[in-house]
């Protein structure tokens, strides 16, 4: 068991985990958030992915044990209040069927559009749908989340 | 996964202590394959030490024209480094299209190389580059590290502390990715540098990364993607799979090679 202390959206917390405690393991059934998703358990859908550190992992992929001090923020914690841009555009623009992917496109887009802006690059769709390699979609065919992450973008 | 003891060593000694004192401990780095082979049972080591905290261990620096870039240093982090853009661009390239987003942010240029995956494309840069892979205990140069699928050079309790590449003053690397993994189906990396004129090919062989050296030759006596038009690569020696038979990752080592020269 390993002692581990994190903050998550914000917030201390901390827990006593088995050593093979992977970090979205620790969100879901330690600190009870669900929204962070676990679609293959093969490392490779990215439904799982959070920001360490302000940058974009998938959770299923680490352990919780080597996350002491960190700063993890999840899909629970992107809204203020009222939805995130791109949690609005997803909506306004139908960026999601079924849903078990979102949180995980939600996460990696923020990051997507916030570095694309941090240097000045322009985020095509093109780009966009590489900077999307990691998180899999089985419903939509993708059009409508690269058109949601798009809207994002011009508002972010 | 089964249960395993997690360390996060503190140091070089510290890290070759926890290696030595377990019954099958193993190095974590960015952990991108290996949690993921634990997860699946493919493997069960009884430790894991963590060596990323150790100082020193990631960054990357440059002295004239070597670039000494450190083992923990991530995909995205040798991606995104000026030095690197500067000195070896085609290193950073091929770092900028290993995996996604999200893994390039974890797997780190030592985890690749000791991992020695014959699909990986890291390995492919290191010996064309003729690169010096630096360890807690010595130097080893790429021809001698990388030895067989998944097996290099390195000792028990040997860590791998940083990797050094001088500058070519060619090089680029052109990869055709299998789809689902974004793997090397097959990945050719090209260089004119301190090592000569080299070609070395990831994805494809049965024992792992290798040297082309037909086309190492005809490039040599003039560079450009003709010098390739009488250099078939022969299939004896390359991987069938699901993904691709011997003589189309023969065919696909031709036609990445030229696309590599061009871009050079």
């Amino acid at each position: 068991m390993t002692t581990i202390n994190m903050t998550v959206n914000g917030k201390a917390v901390s827990g006593d985990v088995p050593d093979q405690t992977l970090l979205s393991e620790f969100l879901r059934e330690n600190l009870r958030l669900t929204g962070t998703h676990v679609g293959c358990d093969t490392s490779q859908c990215g439904a799982c992915v959070v920001h360490i550190n302000g940058k974009p992992v998938k959770s299923c992929s680490t352990l919780a044990a080597s996350l002491d001090g960190a700063d993890v923020k999840t899909i629970e914690g992107v809204s203020n209040g009222e939805l995130h841009p791109m949690q609005q555009a997803f909506n306004d623009n139908h960026g999601l069927q079924c849903g078990f992917c979102t949180p995980g496109m939600i996460m990696t887009s923020i990051d997507m559009v916030e570095r694309y802006k941090a240097a000045g690059k322009d985020l095509t769709s093109d780009a966009i749908r590489a900077e999307l390699e990691g998180n899999i979609c089985r419903c939509t065919g993708y059009h409508n989340i690269v058109k949601s992450i798009e809207d994002a973008a011009a508002k972010m | 996964m089964y249960p395993v003891k997690y360390h996060k060593a503190t140091s070089i000694a510290d890290a070759v202590a926890a290696l030595s004192a377990g019954d099958d401990a193993t190095i974590l780095a960015g952990g991108q394959t290996l949690l993921a082979t634990m997860k699946q049972h493919l493997a069960d080591p009884s430790d894991l030490v963590d060596i990323r905290s150790i100082d020193g261990m990631a960054g990357v620096s440059a002295a004239g024209n070597v670039l000494t870039i450190g083992a923990a240093t991530t995909h995205a982090d040798v991606a995104g480094n000026a030095d690197v853009q500067k000195l070896c661009p085609a290193l950073a390239e091929l770092a900028s299209h290993i995996g996604d987003p999200a893994v390039r942010n974890m797997g780190t240029i030592g985890g690749s190389i000791a991992n020695n995956d014959p699909a990986a494309d890291y390995p492919a840069a290191m010996l064309a580059l003729n690169a010096t892979i630096v360890t807690n205990t010595r130097e080893v140069a790429a021809d001698d590290f990388f030895d067989g699928l998944f097996g290099t050079a390195l000792d028990d309790g040997e860590i791998i502390t940083a990797v050094k590449v001088t500058a070519p003053s060619k090089a680029a690397y052109a990869k055709f990715a299998q789809q689902a993994s974004l793997f090397a189906l097959v990945g050719v990396f090209v260089a004119d540098g301190a090592g000569g004129v080299r070609v070395a090919v990831t994805g494809a062989g049965e024992d792992g990364v290798f040297r082309q050296s037909g086309m190492e030759a005809a490039l040599a006596s003039g560079w450009s993607e003709a010098a390739l038009d009488g250099v078939a690569a022969s299939e004896d020696g390359l991987m069938s799979d699901l993904h691709g038979s011997a003589d189309y990752r023969a065919h696909l080592i031709g036609v990445m090679a030229k696309r590599a020269v061009a871009a050079a």
